[in-house]
């Protein structure tokens, strides 16, 4: 049963399940799952251009991420309907990309994997890459982590004790579109979010303090990647939509678990 | 040298001027006291010092090194992020367990350290808010409305403990309140503000300035004549102070 490929799956789901987890805590702490689902929306079009121009595909992925999280980033600080502007750019960036798919060669043919991701088919280079990647982000997020911390609490606390909370916000901007670039090819880009904040939803119950709901979340979603290869290999259902699904069912029960001890 | 001089500023939030043509400067040790009406620009001036808010056109130098510790009007923490009350003092800066406890016992905050910070009451917080404030052994304290949503007794509790730290550390302290008395008595200094500095120097001067009868009414004439025969006989049994 344990195939190549199911291995390569795994030990690549995981590595992006790790540091979805660290950076996913943020994700919810800020109330930004929207702006992941814009930014991730967004990788569409990145696939497409990629595959157009002949370029690799998370290069492309990775450039346009970056370009929508700055973009939103700006957009929405400036004004009080940061909604409404995730809002516009999320399904506008979803909409031109599947555009640009349909008049891409090729671009038909691959698009469900990119939208739902296809990580039964990921190579040993693959998997190097997302573990290069996740490791950099975790550096990335646990060498700042008190700054990030004060910034998320309250951005006046910080300002007054000398952080600037706008470059916190702009570090964890660029790794959120660093894991939709990583992501992409393990649950693609419409499911990119829920890696985010499902795992870091279910930990919450489980933590009293900010670094053990991070660690909790990491280990929910290496979790939910486990079983939930193990159910698409089993039901032979989609990897991606299978993993999340999991970590959906865990959410719920350790919600539910919480609720029956409050008692 | 000053801790923080504000030269010529204006402010503004969009295209409202939130301030313009402030100037002053706050000297170590001192206390001023920032009143005014709603949206007269306090909590802004405030967040100026900080370097929170950039104005237009002037300036803001703080001392090279200064260490400021702000206590916001209210701190309002994701039930989303688990974060105890010890937790939180330790933010940005790690401080040891003893440091800790003594913050928060002399903050009135003795026994609220592992509590988690989403479940405080308001009171709480400011306590909690305070004592962190204090940890960071600040040159200077700026305390925005600060007493907000403490009954009387609470209050004045409070305010003896900013005394007590300001008399110990030899800190500054910058503050935003609405209770003339505790302006009138414990204040070096009074700005009043509303939009611009409308008057400004020892407590007596500008109780006696027609801008801040314009703004506060002679009513407070008769509030400070209260506060004065309950200070200087704090336990005479027919004082009017309902604090007492």
């Amino acid at each position: 049963m344990l195939n190549d490929f199911m291995i390569r799956a795994a030990v690549a789901g995981s590595g992006v399940a790790l540091a979805a987890g660290g950076l996913g805590v943020f994700v919810v702490w800020r109330r930004m799952a929207y702006f992941g689902d814009a930014t991730a929306h967004a990788a569409i079009l990145g696939v497409a251009l990629a595959l157009g121009l002949a370029l690799p595909v998370t290069g492309g992925v990775l450039a346009v991420a970056i370009a929508a999280a700055l973009l939103v980033h700006l957009l929405a600080g400036r004004q009080a309907s940061g909604d409404t502007v995730l809002g516009v750019v999320a399904h506008g960036a979803l909409a031109i990309g599947l555009v640009a798919m349909a008049l891409v060669p090729g671009g038909r043919r691959d698009l469900e994997s990119y939208l739902f991701g296809d990580v039964l088919t990921v190579g040993a280079g693959d998997v190097a890459l997302i573990w290069a990647g996740a490791l950099a982000i975790l550096v990335v997020l646990v060498w700042p982590w008190a700054r990030l911390l004060t910034a998320t609490v309250s951005p006046e606390l910080a300002h007054a004790s000398g952080i600037d909370p706008a470059r916190e916000g702009l570090v964890l901007v660029l790794l959120v579109a660093a894991l939709v670039a990583l992501a992409i090819k393990v649950t693609g880009a419409l499911l990119v979010t829920a890696l985010l904040v499902v795992p870091a939803a279910a930990a919450r119950p489980l933590a009293r303090s900010p670094e053990g709901m991070a660690v909790r979340a990491a280990l929910a979603g290496v979790l939910s990647v486990g079983f939930g290869l193990a159910l698409a290999w089993v039901l032979d259902v989609p990897a991606g939509p299978a993993v999340v699904a999991v970590a959906a069912g865990l959410f719920v029960l350790l919600r539910l678990g919480a609720a029956v001890l409050r008692r | 040298m000053s801790l923080i001089s504000v030269e010529q500023a204006d402010l503004r939030r969009g295209r409202v001027r939130v301030l313009h043509d402030i100037t002053l400067a706050v000297e170590p040790g001192e206390i001023i006291t920032i009143v005014g009406p709603n949206g007269s620009g306090k909590s802004s001036l405030l967040r100026m010092m900080t370097g929170e808010l950039r104005p237009l056109r002037g300036r803001v130098r703080r001392a090279p090194g200064l260490r400021i510790g702000y206590v916001p009007q209210k701190l309002h923490v994701d039930p989303t992020l688990p974060l105890s009350v010890r937790r939180f003092l330790d933010l940005p800066h790690r401080v040891d367990d003893a440091a800790a406890r003594d913050a928060l016992g002399e903050a009135g905050a003795g026994g609220v350290a592992g509590r988690q910070m989403a479940d405080l009451s308001g009171g709480q917080m400011q306590r909690v808010l305070l004592a962190r404030a204090v940890l960071g052994r600040p040159d200077l304290l700026l305390l925005d409305e600060p007493v907000q949503g403490l009954d009387q007794p609470g209050a004045a509790a409070f305010y003896r403990r900013i005394d007590a730290f300001r008399r110990r550390s030899g800190a500054a302290v910058v503050m935003v309140s609405h209770d003339l008395h505790v302006v009138m008595s414990a204040s070096d200094r009074v700005i009043c503000l509303n939009g611009h500095i409308c008057c400004e120097g020892a407590p007596e001067h500008v109780a006696a300035a027609p801008e801040w009868r314009a703004l506060f009414g002679t009513g407070t004439g008769g509030a400070l004549a209260l506060y004065r025969h309950a200070h200087d006989h704090g336990d005479h049994p027919d004082h009017a102070h309902p604090a007492g």
